[in-house]
């Protein structure tokens, strides 16, 4: 195998044991002929590989200026707070993780929310305690731009591995904030 | 209305423009049959006339890059496009790519046939699952098309394309650091020279492109260099994705040609956030320095930005109101480069551990006058030190913000804590919704 | 590239630029930090090292730099960029903006760092120290909260990190990839977290991990033997040389009142550049072991040996060696000075040409091939080959220099190299060789194989080449045809010296042949003699079977002597000279103490040739190099050798030169044929690894932790006939005795069962009898 294969084993490895352990990593070393350190020195350094186990719905709150701002800071330590929990911790069911991320790419949709790394746009304190609180109790949180049903996280590490799902066609193809340019050169509201 | 000029996201709001049957329903893929119909050099020169320029910061000449891959060498060419959208602020490849990423697939083709490449290699941010859904669909559905892989368009042209999913790492976006990353390492920046056109990717010539510059090719392609010249400004050529965020009425996407200034965007979307008043802004990411309610009607191109001591960057404009605090603007920043240094080198590593510790005695109002030069001083012994320009970024917002906000900080300093109340400056505020 | 390796170039381009004012004239690709050196313009730096490639991670070395009028916009890392014509360069002596860079690149190095120099081992000899001092500001402005990490862990069991005091610049790292090729450290975690670390299950088992402590410019990596032992100010050092093997490792040795606290590697651009190996570098307890010897012995009527004084042992041993058929055992260990003392002693005093150095496994054809075949590679061919060819050599465990030269070339050219052996060490899968698969005894066919070799190419015989009868025949012929440059490496740091002293039974000094009178001639003029013996005198092996009445031993390893050896020697009258206590020793009927290497002066030849010399580093010690106890024994058997000192015996050698008369011919042996095994039979191969049980590696438990597991290799095949698996223990016995290890199944030749050869549990002489090249039984055990 390929060592450009590395930085994607990890993400089989999360997809299997939900975070990159210490047998992902003799495994990872094995097949692509790396010593163990060379292994443990790519997967320490990428925030997504998880050295210990997270929730089986990992929750990003983004904190970077923007979304911060906006309501980031408020909607994570409310969620910390509700969940008694602190950042990367998991809660007693294993259900639910939270970590503050950094930007997302979604700042028109801000504040931004990720729940296995889907999107949950424009979330305010409120709505990010029922988003948790749906996903402990097993109810259907669908993302707002994404498949019409969250997935766990060890299945998304799977399709961050390369390893299809088949739900592309899923939901919208964008959202409002999105179209506002087009829809206003369309002579739009 | 006129202001804006939509190419890029024209078709955005067709339930199917993602997919393949929506994409060539819209023309799509005619370019590149025109392209494959070009010698490469023919491709790489209309590129070069249309002064296309990299959308993803740097805004390099698009062509120029293209042109310094050595041709007849011999060696394997590698076509990479970096779509690790992570600068704060920026979100327009994202969008693009969930919305159309045959556009950029089609963009990758012309690209490597240009620079006689084989295999091409899209790095995408891997927090992001639905747009790696997409993109991955659109490659196996180009391929199904015959647009990927052996013989394309019976062109007798060959091209692998892969997919590749980062893992969290702002540094990836920096363009040696991805080709490490891209080859299985930490992704840590590389000595330059070599330069990737000369050893890039397996130390082969390597052509390294933003998303949106590539995709915007496939449209300079059908409707030629006039088209695309005649919009925009002299130097910095075409339209462009300018991404606005924050405290605004309407926050998006909005397509327009180079030098279109805040204040026409503003006019456009519906302005400042009702109530309140602009304080300031970033033109292009948070590693720009940041603007005030002076700087509006600066021509949002790459010449005017940089004239009026900013950068175009990647036209992120996020908008603060008179609500927020700057030092704990500022200081979130700084704390975001401290997580994302890659650690390689003294400046950027230590730097921005340090100047987490001043910012948030600062923004606490701890500290005498004297810690604000102390401050600068401190910038100044990281900025233009360090081996790559992520400690630029994290001492830009700093400099420029005791440039237009000093007093902002003296306040903190003298009444011994922060001024503002966060909750007013919160979106939940204005909709009275928590 | 550094200066050195563009030295060795022929036409080298040079290039003129102008730094501080001055113009320097250097060779085109040297860096700037460099070409400021050559004026005496030291600018600071941390990751900067001349043999590893450029990082430009510390960015301690920025300079303002212009070109042609062209100024960079931002000072430069002058590491990372090569001069060119038409360069300005101006460092923190010229330029206010470069030295601002850099005082401000020195206080963010010193935020995170602990002052804990008063406890530090680098405290004192530290470039951070140092450098602070020079090129930083006075105080630092940093009043916020310092990184902490737990601390020290133990990346091996002798080498312990404190990462507080790291500062990130990665030459261990790059060492341990680049030069050493095992990346078991490696940069882990980011940005402000980013930290030196192993995978936590695989600790740092390089043999060469010793030179990240050396070059580690902070306190960052210690070694666990040294940690908190000494003040580098109360050492005192001395050049040396190692005395472990043949690679000829300049070394540093730091002594305070007259105990070795540690050794460094020594800087010589032509033999180790600057590393060395950690068998090298912390293998020196044995120099104060309990079982040193620290008076004459002399064994009573009752069998026991008692002490003795001087003039009571010599003596006993005159009165014993007087008027008896006698010869002498030098061992491999023996410096050139003392192996030219038991030449010349063979020869005037006993008046015989009975001596031999090898106490291994040796033949008379290995006797004619290194009287006969001349060598002549050097490091500097293993830089410049194209192809290298190792025969029964593992350089990793048996001259590990030389294999950080070939890796170096591996690494950097991607050069071939081929490997003729049972199966793929790890050195050899290292160096990415080419493995010619062959069973103990097959060799002569293996090396008939190669093919291909030209002037560029390297030959590196191993003594284990002796072992197998004709292998050595093939290797003359395979270099007479193929005209690639030969290399013999023996493990042992005395051999090649020995070679050139006339340790051998057909060699006087200088090799010349015995049997050549007019060589005869040369030695008996300048020896003032009448006469030399004219007939070649008997090997290791034919002295102690024959019935030789008294033998002179010195610096014999008893581990290379089996015990029906013993049982013969005890017969006989022997005058050991001995550091310790061992079984020749418990022997002999005197025991003369003499000095350990780092108590005296001498020098070893490495496998090239060239001469190591070194000075007594414990200059205050009672005891004496083997050569000044030989001339008074000689003076009191009454033929006298005349070599009251070792720069005595030094200036009569090299006042004899080289013979410039012709070698003899190697008369060619052919191969016997192949040893041919059925069912649980197979053919014992086998190495002494670098880490094992060797007697000078005594008394330091922290390196022997780092050493390769003991285990018995055997090829898949084997497995399943056996029904083991990977880890079960295999039993590998003959008539004289077994060997019980756990196995690695690998690509081993199917015929063949590897043992190591002198490691814990496997000591093959003691267990088996026999070393290599011999039909075992191997079963499940």
């Amino acid at each position: 195998m390929e060592r450009s294969t590395g930085p994607v084993i990890p993400k089989v490895v999360q997809s299997i044991d939900g975070y990159v352990t210490n047998e992902g990593i003799e495994l990872i070393g094995q097949k692509l002929e790396l010593a163990t350190a060379e292994v443990t020195a790519v997967s320490t350094f990428y925030t997504q590989y998880k050295s210990k186990p997270v929730g089986e719905y990992h929750v990003g709150i983004c904190t970077n200026t923007l979304c911060a701002v906006m309501g980031g800071d408020a909607i994570f330590s409310s969620i910390k707070e509700h969940l008694s929990i602190e950042n990367d911790g998991v809660t007693s069911d294993g259900k639910v993780s939270v970590e503050h991320i950094e930007c997302n790419a979604a700042c028109d949709y801000a504040p931004v929310v990720m729940v296995n790394w889907e999107f949950y746009d424009n979330q305010t304190v409120q709505s990010t305690k029922d988003l948790v609180d749906s996903a402990r109790a097993g109810k259907p949180i669908p993302p707002t731009r994404g498949p019409k049903t969250l997935r766990t996280w060890k299945q998304n590490s799977a399709v961050l591995a390369g390893i299809s799902d088949g739900l592309a066609n899923e939901g919208v193809q964008a959202g409002e904030p999105t179209l506002l340019g087009l829809n206003k050169a369309k002579g739009g509201a | 209305m006129s202001k804006l000029t939509p190419v890029l996201s024209a078709h955005w709001d067709q339930a199917d423009s993602f997919t393949i049957a929506g994409y060539k329903r819209n023309g799509g893929y005619t370019a590149v049959e025109k392209a494959l119909a070009m010698q490469p050099d023919e491709v790489i020169q209309l590129v070069k006339d249309s002064g296309l320029r990299g959308r993803g910061g740097a805004g390099f000449p698009t062509g120029n890059k293209w042109g310094f891959i050595p041709q007849g060498d011999n060696k394997e060419h590698y076509f990479v496009v970096n779509a690790d959208e992570s600068e704060p602020g920026t979100c327009k490849d994202t969008p693009l790519m969930m919305a159309n990423p045959h556009v950029l697939i089609e963009g990758v083709i012309i690209g490597s046939y240009a620079i006689r490449a084989n295999y091409a290699f899209i790095y995408i941010r891997g927090e992001v699952t639905h747009v790696v859904r997409r993109v991955q669909q659109a490659i196996e559905d180009a391929y199904k098309a015959g647009l990927l892989g052996k013989n394309i368009l019976g062109k007798g042209f060959d091209l692998e394309l892969v997919l590749h999913v980062g893992a969290g790492a702002y540094i990836c976006g920096e363009e040696t650091a991805l080709l490490d990353s891209l080859e299985g390492f930490r992704g840590q920046p590389r000595l330059r020279p070599p330069f990737p056109a000369i050893a890039g990717l397996y130390a082969k010539p390597t052509v390294v492109n933003n998303v949106e510059s590539v995709a915007s090719v496939p449209a300079i392609v059908n409707n030629g260099v006039a088209w695309f010249t005649a919009m925009g400004t002299e130097k910095s050529k075409g339209f462009t994705l300018y991404s606005l965020s924050g405290h605004v009425n309407n926050p998006g996407q909005f397509e327009a040609p180079l030098g279109v200034t805040l204040r026409q965007l503003l006019e456009i979307s519906g302005g400042v956030r009702s109530g309140h008043k602009l304080k300031f802004w970033t033109p292009g990411g948070s590693s720009t320095p940041i603007f005030t309610d002076a700087h509006l009607d600066v021509p949002l191109d790459y010449e005017g930005v940089s004239a009026a001591g900013s950068m175009l960057g990647t036209k992120a404009l996020q908008i603060f109101d008179e609500t927020t605090c700057v030092v704990r603007a500022v200081l979130r920043w700084t704390e975001f480069y401290k997580h994302e240094s890659c650690g390689k080198c003294t400046p950027c590593r230590e730097g921005t551990w340090w100047l987490v510790q001043v910012l948030k005695d600062l923004e606490s109002g701890k500290g005498t006058e004297a810690d604000l030069d102390k401050l600068l001083d401190l910038c100044d012994n990281i900025m233009g030190r360090s081996f790559c320009a992520l400690a630029d970024g994290a001492a830009s917002p700093i400099i420029s913000s005791l440039k237009y906000f000093r007093q902002e900080y003296l306040d903190h300093l003298s009444i011994g804590a922060c001024p503002f109340d966060p909750t007013a400056a919160t979106l939940f505020e204005s909709a009275g919704v928590r | 590239m550094s200066i050195q390796e563009l030295g060795t170039e022929q036409k080298v381009e040079m290039i003129t630029c102008v730094i501080d004012g001055f113009e320097v004239t250097v060779p085109k690709g040297t860096l700037v930090i460099r070409a400021a050196e050559k004026l005496g313009i030291q600018i600071p730096r941390f990751c900067d090292h001349p043999l590893l490639e450029p990082a430009g991670a510390c960015r301690q070395c920025l300079v303002d730099i212009e070109i042609n009028g062209r100024a960079f916009p931002k000072p430069q890392a002058s590491c990372t960029i090569p001069v060119e014509t038409g360069m300005i360069v101006k460092t923190q002596l010229t330029s206010p903006v470069a030295d601002k860079a850099q005082k401000g690149i020195m206080e963010l190095l010193l935020i995170n760092h602990p002052l804990d120099c008063p406890v530090c081992d680098k405290g004192g000899e530290c470039p951070l120290q140092n450098q602070a001092m020079s090129n930083g500001r006075g105080e630092s402005r940093f009043e916020g909260v310092k990184r902490t990490f737990e601390k020290p862990v133990a990346i091996s069991s002798q080498v312990l990190l404190d990462r507080e005091r790291c500062v990130l610049c990665a030459r261990c790292t790059r060492f341990s990839e680049q030069i050493a090729g095992d990346p078991f450290i490696t940069l882990n975690e980011r940005g402000a977290l980013q930290q030196v670390g192993i995978y936590e299950d695989e600790p740092f088992n390089s043999y060469y991990s010793g030179n990240t402590v050396q070059i580690c410019p902070v306190g960052a990596l210690t070694g666990t033997s040294y940690r908190f032992r000494a003040r580098p100010f109360d050492l005192v050092s001395t050049e040396s040389a190692c005395e472990h093997c043949a690679s000829g490792c300049a070394m540093r040795t730091d002594v305070r009142r007259g105990k070795t606290l540690r050794r460094l590697a020594g800087e010589d651009a032509s033999v180790n550049e600057e590393w060395n190996c950690d068998k090298g570098r912390w293998a020196f307890k044995y120099e104060v072991a309990k079982n040193r010897i620290s008076t004459p012995l002399i064994r009573d009527a009752n069998g026991q040996l008692q002490e003795a004084s001087w003039p009571e042992a010599l003596a006993a041993a005159a009165a014993g060696l007087k008027g008896v058929r006698a010869g002498v055992l030098v061992g491999g260990r023996a410096t050139v000075e003392d192996a030219y003392g038991y030449s010349k002693f063979a020869r005037v005093t006993l008046e015989s040409n009975n001596i031999d150095f090898r106490a291994r496994l040796h033949t008379s054809e290995e006797l004619d091939f290194l009287a006969s075949v001349p060598t002549s590679a050097t490091y500097t061919d293993i830089d410049k080959a194209d192809h290298v060819v190792l025969i029964n050599f593992e350089p990793e465990d048996e001259s590990p220099i030389v294999f950080l030269r070939i890796y170096k070339q591996v690494h950097k050219r991607s050069i071939k190299v081929s490997s003729i052996a049972a199966f793929a060490s790890r050195g050899s899968e290292k160096l990415n060789a080419n493995l010619i698969k062959t069973a103990a005894g097959d060799e002569v066919s293996a090396i008939n194989s190669i093919t291909g070799l030209t002037g560029k190419s390297v030959v590196l015989v191993g003594e284990r080449a002796a072992e197998t009868a004709g292998a050595l025949s093939a290797v003359a012929k395979l270099i007479s045809s193929s005209g690639a440059k030969l290399g013999w490496i023996p493990r042992r740091s005395g051999e090649v010296g020995a070679i050139a002293a006339g340790a051998l039974p057909n060699l006087l000094p200088g090799n010349r042949p015995v049997s050549d009178a007019s060589a005869r001639v040369d030695i008996s003029t300048a020896w003032a003699v009448d006469s030399l013996p004219t007939t070649p005198g008997m090997d290791t092996q034919e002295m102690i079977n024959s019935d030789l009445q008294a033998l002179v031993i010195g610096g014999v390893d008893p581990m290379d002597i089996s015990a029906d050896a013993k049982v013969k020697l005890a017969k006989k009258f022997i005058v050991s000279l001995e550091i310790r206590q061992s079984d020749i020793t418990e022997h002999a009927s005197v025991v003369l103490p003499v000095a350990a290497v780092v108590e005296k002066s001498g020098s070893f030849m490495d496998w090239q040739g060239k001469v190591r010399k070194f000075e007594a580093a414990v200059e205050q010690s009672l005891n004496r190099s083997d050569v000044r106890i030989l001339s008074i024994l000689a003076d009191e058997i009454g033929k006298p050798i005349n070599l009251p000192t070792v720069k005595a015996a030094r200036a009569e050698m090299e006042s004899l030169g080289a013979w410039d008369g012709a070698r003899s011919t190697m008369k060619s042996v052919t191969a016997s044929a192949n040893t041919s095994v059925s069912g649980d039979e197979a053919v014992l191969t086998s190495w002494r690894n670098l880490l094992d049980k060797g007697s000078l590696q005594d008394g330091e438990e922290n390196l022997a932790g780092t050493a390769r597991a003991s285990v018995a290799v055997i090829s898949k095949s084997r497995a399943s006939n056996l029904g083991v698996k990977e880890n079960d223990l295999i039993r590998v016995s003959n008539n004289y005795g077994a060997v019980t290890l756990p196995c690695v199944i690998a690509d081993i030749d199917n015929s063949s069962v590897w043992l190591p050869r002198n490691s814990s549990n496997s000591q093959l002489i003691r267990n088996l009898g026999v070393v290599g090249n011999s039909v075992v039984k191997v079963a499940k055990a």
